[in-house]
């Protein structure tokens, strides 16, 4: 149990310390504009001890900011799900469609989610006010679904040719095959590819928000960059940061009960 | 006789980088109605090619399979097979692994019957009790009586059995080599079972199949095994015939072990001193009514 407290609590605490002190003689010596750990605190107690008050569009507590960051993230995470999933079941499947298609992709994957939004902007540009809400879906949709694409695409590869011979010889139906045999047999590789991709939408909403001015975590960083509150941006990358923290670890639990399946 | 299943000039080949590697090459053999028929042979010689285009899960190159009456083409549930490896669907408990099967071959029958047919099986085999647990909770031979619960299940033409009871303990072999035994007793099902081991061979089948070393694996030599049936594995391994069966098979395997190691030697003269007498001691392929038996 000593140990346990020790290496669960004891040891990530000294971690955190070693950082915060070391961001404490880095704001006292080579770096003067940034602000001392205690500094960033006080200016920061307002919005996590109100983290949900409204006091204007780009005033708002921290938990509310994180709320809004986080349901634009769900919306085209949920895109990203929805299209990258068949995508990565037609790869496993298909010889043809890997060679058709997987040039493309291994060209596509590397964009960065900065370059995506002006061009996710220029495409929705003809829906007026929705048009930033589109362009950053569109972002993080594009940007988040390739581990998931991929994933379930070696998932369906490693299918053990065992169940794909039961599945043979009972002569099962297409759609029997896949709802019985393929989809619980890839579901371990999908969730992995899943988590890796909630992950990256979460890192995209950042930069989507900061392009596009919308309220959330990652527009107020750059507002309040802009109006130089630095102790905010500071704010924002731990929030940012405990956020991501905490879903890959939510996806990791619901990952981990699919394992043994 | 009228013939089952009727196997034809049946040949495999692969295309590889080194050109064409043929597997098995012009394979005969006819199965009566009801009759267990083993094929036996090294690893590797070919059998479970065999069997698996009997199952449909490997193409024909060249040759046919009539199976009552009608040529196979591609898998289907009128076969039964059970694999080597259990091959149970780990997300789905024993019940729902027979029951796949049971939907697809009794489509017309209404739910209740169906789930009378898994049942019977899976208590048949002795899973009364663990029919609702996940493969993952049985044992390794657990398992394989679900297999064969699944392939029973199906009422199917014909069953073919893959080296089933190969990754069992021996105890586990002989509980799951009598269970089979009745199930096969009960249900008459016309079986072809591959297999590398003598004593299986011998207490199971009507008739054991020697097959040749690949490649170009063919048939080698045919042997009628007439014990009485019911079987009891004391009274056949009793039997006056059981070990001059189990010698004539043995001394096959072993020749064509033998010969597989001395081809590759380019000087077939000093390795090949103690195997020739075995060669010339083997019954050369033996005309296929044997009358050896008749002691039974």
């Amino acid at each position: 149990m000593k140990a346990f407290k020790f290496d669960w609590l004891i040891l990530p605490l000294i971690g955190i310390a070693v950082v915060v002190l070391l961001w404490q003689i880095s704001s006292k010596t080579w770096a003067k504009e940034l602000p001392t750990p205690h500094k960033t605190w006080e200016a920061s107690k307002e919005y996590v001890l109100k983290p949900f008050e409204k006091r204007g569009e780009m005033d708002q507590g921290i938990l509310r900011f994180t709320w809004y960051s986080l349901i634009l993230v769900a919306k085209g995470y949920a895109i990203a799900l929805i299209v990258g999933t068949p995508i990565g079941f037609f790869l496993g499947l298909s010889k043809a469609f890997t060679k058709t298609f997987d040039p493309i992709i291994q060209v596509l994957r590397p964009v960065s989610p900065l370059a995506w939004l002006p061009l996710g902007l220029v495409l929705f540009l003809g829906a007026g006010k929705q048009a930033s809400e589109l362009g950053a879906l569109f972002t993080i949709a594009i940007c988040s679904m390739w581990p998931t694409v991929m994933n379930t695409a070696v998932g369906v590869r490693a299918v053990p040719q065992d169940y794909l011979n039961v599945a043979k010889v009972l002569k099962l139906s297409r759609w029997k095959t896949l709802t019985k045999v393929l989809i619980p047999a890839t579901l371990p590789y999908m969730f992995t590819g899943f988590r890796l991709s909630l992950g990256i939408a979460w890192l995209v909403i950042v930069a989507a928000e900061m392009l596009t001015g919308r309220p959330g975590v990652g527009g107020f960083l750059w507002q309040e960059y802009n109006a130089l509150l630095y102790e905010h941006i500071i704010l924002c990358i731990i929030t940012i940061g405990v956020v991501g923290f905490i879903l890959d670890r939510l996806m990791s639990l619901v990952e981990s009960r699919f394992k043994t399946a | 006789m009228s013939h089952h299943v009727d196997l034809s000039q049946l040949s495999k080949v692969y295309a590889t980088p080194k050109g064409p590697a043929v597997i098995v090459k012009d394979f005969n053999l006819r199965i009566a109605k009801g009759e267990f028929v083993t094929l036996i042979g090294h690893s590797g010689c070919g059998k479970s090619t065999v069997l698996s285009m009997l199952a449909g899960l490997s193409d024909i190159t060249e040759g046919v399979i009539v199976l009552a009456g009608k040529e196979l083409v591609g898998a289907g549930p009128d076969r039964g097979v059970v694999f080597q490896s259990p091959s149970l669907l780990p997300w789905y408990t024993a019940f729902e692994n027979v029951m796949l099967g049971v939907e697809q071959v009794f489509f017309t029958a209404s739910a209740e019957e169906r789930r009378e047919i898994v049942e019977y099986y899976l208590t048949v085999v002795g899973l009364g009790e663990s029919m609702h647990k996940r493969p993952a909770e049985l044992s390794q031979g657990m398992r394989q009586r679900v297999g064969i619960a699944r392939a029973f299940a199906l009422k199917p033409k014909m069953l073919l059995l893959d080296e089933p009871f190969g990754m069992l303990d021996s105890l586990t072999r002989y509980e799951l080599q009598g269970v089979l035994l009745k199930l096969w007793r009960e249900n008459r099902i016309t079986t072809l079972m591959v297999t590398h081991d003598v004593d299986e061979a011998l207490y199971l089948s009507d008739r054991v199949v020697c097959m040749t070393d690949g490649p170009e694996a063919e048939v080698g030599d045919i042997i009628p095994v007439a014990f009485p049936r019911p079987r009891e594995r004391q009274a056949v391994m009793d039997h006056p015939d059981y070990y001059p069966l189990r010698e004539r098979l043995i001394e096959f395997l072993e020749i064509h072990a033998h010969k597989k190691k001395a081809a590759p030697s380019a000087t077939p003269s000093a390795p090949a001193a103690p195997v020739a007498p075995l060669v010339e001691a083997a019954p050369a392929p033996a005309p296929r009514n044997d009358a050896m038996l008749v002691t039974a």
